[in-house]
């Protein structure tokens, strides 16, 4: 049979991910130390492991309600309240299979054929092909080192056109590692508060900023209106398989969001979330210890690389540093390949991320500290055989 | 910055000074002056490795020592602690609250070694009253590290 013709065109025309390309050719050798992961070294939090496995105990295997289970919302709601300044009510807030399922929700309630979505990049690999899907068209919008990759008014006014109807908000932000600042979030309400713009806030990083705390765009005048909001538990509390986010935003559109996730998933896994309740009501210490933890690893990277001459620069959330590989004369394909095959390491390659995530390369810093201190001593050996 | 500076050397004493100085957000100066006070003032007592013996060749038993003891007049327990603790053989003494006084961990080559350390050491000191001694099968986990071999990193590449 001819598969290519049964295929959806859609589906198949979808680029895969740069990621994976890369890494399939770091899987077939041994010994390598990875600095690709995007999640925490961490283990989830033990109090949190043991209500999972307690729900289990009780028998509770059943489905939940669609939106989650009501006492989990009411968490939510708190705990968003109490970090973040952010209030929602229960009827607004919708339980998801991780952040992913947030944001394809949030990208399928609202995009029409034809609609422009635009993505700040380089960014997170999920949104474009979303957008896709949906037979919208994606908009990149180029983020420059310049402006500590920050979305800035005048690149988002240039790029918003009379069919532009979401804007994907990735902050702070994976790959780069860049946040935004309740006054660069002013200048950007400044530019969307006129127009019919709405806004997929991806906060996943929130509870990983270094030097003050995460403010939402949805806290800004204007902006609740028009904004969904996506987290979730993977990368505050250390859980990323069990699979488990949320969205909130205005009831209609979480209205929309929660009848496709009622056909298409029918609810998030029970056992995580009660799981979940657990870490919101018990575990606020255990994320600030995290937090501390990856901030001096940061420091650490940082410091060391742009000592070996990889010009760093600074970022200020998440937990990823994106260090500029220009000065090697290297693309950042070539930069990868041969780090991997000549010295065993394995970053991702910049461009991963967006066309002008070129000249880059990603690292975590999602290990251990032996294990960074090894990676950039290799590193650093590397680039002197350059 | 003390603080976070001695929980960094507790986990891992080999950082070096730069490597600590950009852990802390500070200088190398700050560090070396933070780590030669700590030195001066006895907060640091020395830098050592955790090893796993059990993989090495060489014979090595330990044992955990519970005493009762008659406490002296004026000097309560220290008196006792204080002798106790010159003897080679204690790594760790504590005075402990609840059924008996006294906890010693001590290593030897043997358990013979050792139960004669409890017999002509330990039993005949005038205000013991009695030893309970409890030899280590095998060590799990040692001042904060697990001693087995690290699990591999089981995380895809996202």
């Amino acid at each position: 049979m001819d598969y290519e013709k049964q295929l959806s065109h859609i589906a198949s025309g979808i680029k895969p991910s740069g990621i994976r390309k890369f890494f399939s050719l770091a899987a077939e050798m041994t010994d390598v130390i990875s600095l690709g992961v995007g999640e925490p070294d961490f283990k989830t939090p033990w109090a949190i492991r043991k209500a999972g496995m307690d729900s289990l105990d009780k028998g509770r295997t059943f489905y939940t309600a669609n939106a989650g289970l009501s006492a989990l919302q009411e968490e939510i709601c708190r705990y968003l309240s109490r970090r973040f300044d952010m209030h929602y009510e229960t009827n607004q807030t919708l339980v998801t299979v991780g952040g992913s399922e947030g944001i394809d929700l949030c990208i399928r309630a609202l995009v029409n054929p034809g609609d422009e979505v635009l993505i700040p990049e380089p960014c997170f690999v999920a949104y474009s092909p979303i957008v896709q899907l949906t037979g919208g068209v994606a908009v990149p919008i180029v983020t420059r080192e310049e402006d500590d990759f920050r979305l800035t008014a005048e690149a988002l006014a240039d790029a918003i056109t009379p069919k532009t109807k979401l804007l994907v908000f990735p902050f702070p932000n994976n790959p780069t590692g860049a946040v935004m600042r309740r006054r660069h979030l002013e200048e950007i309400a400044g530019v969307l508060r006129d127009t019919g713009v709405m806004v997929l806030s991806d906060e996943i990083y929130a509870e990983l900023t270094y030097g003050g705390k995460h403010v939402s765009i949805s806290g800004i005048e204007g902006m609740k209106e028009r904004t969904v909001v996506i987290n979730g538990f993977s990368k505050a509390y250390a859980m990323t398989g069990w699979r488990l986010g949320y969205a909130v935003g205005p009831k209609p559109i979480m209205d929309v969001m929660h009848k496709i996730h009622q056909f298409a998933i029918m609810c998030a896994p029970t056992t995580s979330q009660y799981a979940a309740i657990e870490a919101l009501r018990s575990c606020d210490d255990e994320i600030e210890a995290m937090a501390k933890e990856y901030n001096m690893r940061r420091r650490l990277v940082v410091d060391r690389l742009n000592k070996m001459g990889l010009h760093c620069f600074e970022p200020e959330g998440a937990f990823y540093v994106f260090p500029s590989i220009q000065s090697t004369g290297l693309t950042s394909q070539v930069f990868c390949e041969r780090l991997i095959h000549e010295k065993k390491i394995a970053v991702v390659p910049g461009d991963a991320f967006g066309d002008c995530g070129e000249g880059f390369v990603r690292i975590s810093y999602s290990y251990s500290v032996k294990h960074l201190q090894e990676a950039m001593a290799r590193i650093e050996e590397f680039l002197g055989t350059l | 910055m003390m603080n976070d500076l001695l929980l960094l050397l507790e986990k891992n004493a080999r950082l070096s000074c730069a490597e600590l100085a950009a852990m802390l957000d500070t200088d190398e100066a700050a560090v070396r002056a933070a780590i030669k006070q700590c030195e001066a003032e006895g907060i640091i007592r020395g830098y050592t490795a955790v090893i796993d013996w059990e993989k090495t060749d060489r014979d090595r038993v330990s044992a955990r020592i519970e005493l009762k003891v008659t406490p002296k007049k004026d000097r309560g327990f220290d008196a006792l602690a204080e002798q106790i603790s010159r003897y080679e053989e204690v790594q760790s003494l504590y005075l402990m609250s609840g059924g008996y006084d006294l906890a010693l961990t001590i290593v030897g080559k043997s358990f013979k070694e050792i139960a004669s350390f409890v017999a002509y050491r330990l039993a005949p000191m005038d205000s013991v009253q009695s030893t309970a001694t409890h030899f280590i099968l095998r060590k799990y986990k040692e001042r904060g590290a697990i001693l087995e071999d690290s699990p591999e990193d089981e995380r895809g590449v996202m």
